[in-house]
């Protein structure tokens, strides 16, 4: 029999096979951040084994909670500094540099085809769009990673999601993601691996495949994945192009990983888009997810536009479809979160940011801050708040919070009416303004 | 090895998140004791009190299903390990939570729904303790009811190692 992506990738890098359901994989990538990190560095330090495995391997940024707030992430954050410098760690991001992990390391060309990457963050499943196994693991994992460059896993059972029809215009892949975490449940895919196939994830770009992937772990996916092609080889042309003598070669090379026409899966589900509303959820859980012009009208505080999910280029240029020429309701912050340095200057470039803040948003510097609650726009009792993040979890933006998923589209027409509102009427008339 | 058991504590709801464990304004700690005091202290359920002394007494904690689901942040796991609980007995967990229980050394137990039905139905005043050479879980309560469990060996050697980091470093 064939095999998938993921189990070509753990055939590849098996280090030990401690039982037939066990997997111990040497990794090409080991990712840091300032939230989970200094406790593994604290305790190596304790244990006597302040080491690292390979030093070029392992990537660092400060970015949950950046510029530091307080004395306590000013401190997360020089424990972090101080052993990226002690370990010659050139890969490391801070202020001036920094933004959220799983939007900077991707477009600095770190994650290729085929790689293994663990990160202590839930959300490292973003980096399958590039065709790697990329997994969130805890402390104790991200320690071992450091020092070994190993991470242990079960047999990758791959659920096969394969995605026909085609986008409507204001539809997007955070509501094909959204409608999918709602079709398997929270835990419809723990222990699984998510195989995003078929012809719209063909069409979508890296950005719209890194929001695809990036939420698997809402599913309880070990991780998100889609098949490397030409798409992916553009993307990382400017990393690889010393590695391959064109595009094309490139793309030849990626298909090594491609999923065999004979590989088993645990399970395959056929998913036609066509006619996808625009998705937002409702309840304290990822998968309590409605149409849009069922939670319409529902009045929100705070728009949050930003995060691993949709802070990136892409969906700022959507958002500001909606926004140009337009104020933001008078009982509505918005926020502004651009993911990255890269996507901040660009949006400069392209007026973007301008179009946000003469609608009348707040632009804050590339930061996770908001989204899990610890800066830059945390809520109070009873708020609520249209987000584009990943997590409607009960107090995930503060204590008392509610919070509402959805596109950077919908996010932008909610901010608009300060009440939650399709996007697609705003979208139709922007396009006949430009007609 | 180890012995894992003691009073329980019942948490009777399914999809109970990391945020819920311990809340992401807590993850600015650098010590896992200082997130002691914060255990559960935004859990949604009803009649639950986080200062409950039943809890402060409890060294294991009985579930539903999807346990731990969320973040990835080993502080769920410490903030149980440092109020001296490192039993948890759900229908399931989710990956990196089950992972980083038996990455600390602790113990992560799948049982089916009846039986997590019939633990709780042994009322408040439970107490739970585990055979690991015969995989069986005993439950103490209005009456005593014993429930056999699968592990994952790999999973097992690492409770016998005391965690994965313990593991690791002596085989590779």
């Amino acid at each position: 029999m064939g095999q998938t992506i993921a189990e070509k990738i753990f055939a590849a890098h098996r280090r030990d096979t401690p039982t037939p359901d066990n997997a111990v994989l040497n990794l090409d990538v080991v990712l840091a951040h300032e939230i989970t990190t200094p406790i593994a560095i604290n305790d190596l330090v304790a244990r006597g084994m302040d080491r690292v495995f390979d030093s070029a391997k392992i990537k660092a940024v400060i970015d949950h909670v950046t510029p530091s707030k307080d004395s306590k992430t000013a401190t997360q954050g020089k424990i972090l500094r101080d052993w990226a410098r002690r370990h010659q760690i050139k890969d490391f991001f801070d202020i001036g540099a920094n933004g959220v992990c799983h939007a900077l390391f991707p477009e600095k060309g770190f994650i290729r085809p085929g790689y293994t990457v663990i990160m202590g963050d839930s959300h490292t499943c973003t980096h399958g769009a590039f065709g790697a196994f990329a997994a969130g693991v805890g402390t104790t994992d991200l320690e071992v990673g450091i020092l070994k460059g190993v991470c242990s896993f079960r047999r990758p059972e791959t659920i096969k999601m394969a995605i026909t029809g085609k986008l409507a215009d204001g539809v997007y892949a955070k509501d094909v993601i959204l409608f999918i975490i709602k079709t398997l449940t929270v835990n419809g895919a723990t222990d699984k691996i998510l195989e995003f196939v078929g012809p719209v994830v063909d069409a979508m770009s890296m950005e719209a495949r890194m929001t695809l992937c990036n939420m698997a772990i809402e599913a309880g996916a070990t991780c998100g994945i889609c098949l490397p092609d030409r798409t992916t080889a553009a993307y990382l042309w400017p990393f690889i192009q010393g590695d391959y003598a064109s595009v094309d070669a490139a793309v030849a090379d990626f298909r090594q990983w491609h999923s065999d026409p004979d590989a088993g899966y645990a399970s395959t589900m056929a998913l036609d888009i066509s006619g996808l509303e625009p998705q937002v959820t409702y309840g304290f859980k990822p998968d309590e997810v409605k149409d849009v012009t069922t939670m319409a009208g529902t009045r929100v505080d705070q728009v949050y536009i930003g995060s691993c999910t949709n802070g990136r280029i892409e969906d700022l240029r959507e958002a500001a479809r909606i926004l140009a020429g337009r104020r933001i309701a008078a009982t509505v912050r918005g926020i502004l979160s651009p993911a990255t340095p890269k996507v901040y200057v660009r949006a400069l470039e392209e007026g973007i940011i301008k179009t946000f803040m003469e609608a009348g948003f707040c632009v804050t510097n590339p930061t996770c801050g908001a989204c899990l609650g610890m800066s830059n726009g945390v809520l109070a009792a009873g708020e609520v708040c249209a987000s584009t993040t990943n997590r409607n979890f009960n107090g995930r933006m503060g204590k008392g919070g509610m919070v509402h998923l959805m596109s950077p589209a919908t996010a932008a027409a909610t901010a608009v009416a300060g009440v939650i509102t399709d996007p697609r009427p705003c979208l139709r008339q922007a396009k006949e303004a430009k007609l | 090895m180890k012995k894992f058991g003691g009073p329980a504590f019942v948490l009777d709801r399914s999809d109970i998140n990391t945020d819920e464990i311990i809340p992401a304004r807590y993850l600015t700690e650098n010590s896992k004791e200082a997130l002691a005091p914060h255990l559960l202290e935004d859990l949604n359920l009803d009649g639950f009190d986080p200062r409950d002394e039943k809890l402060r007494q409890a060294r294991a904690i009985v579930t539903r299903g999807n346990f731990g689901c969320g973040s990835s942040r080993e502080h769920a796991v410490w903030v149980f390990e440092k109020n001296n609980i490192d039993l948890v007995v759900a229908e399931s967990f989710a990956r990196i939570f089950r992972q980083n229980m038996f990455n600390c050394g602790m113990l992560a137990v799948e049982l089916p729904k009846e039986d997590i039905d019939a633990i709780i139905a042994l009322g408040p005043d439970l107490t739970l303790a585990v055979d690991l050479e015969k995989n069986v879980l005993m439950a103490q309560g209005s009456h005593k009811a014993s429930f056999a469990f699968a592990l994952n060996p790999f999973d097992r050697e690492l409770v016998r190692a005391g965690g994965w980091l313990a593991f690791a470093d002596a085989h590779y």
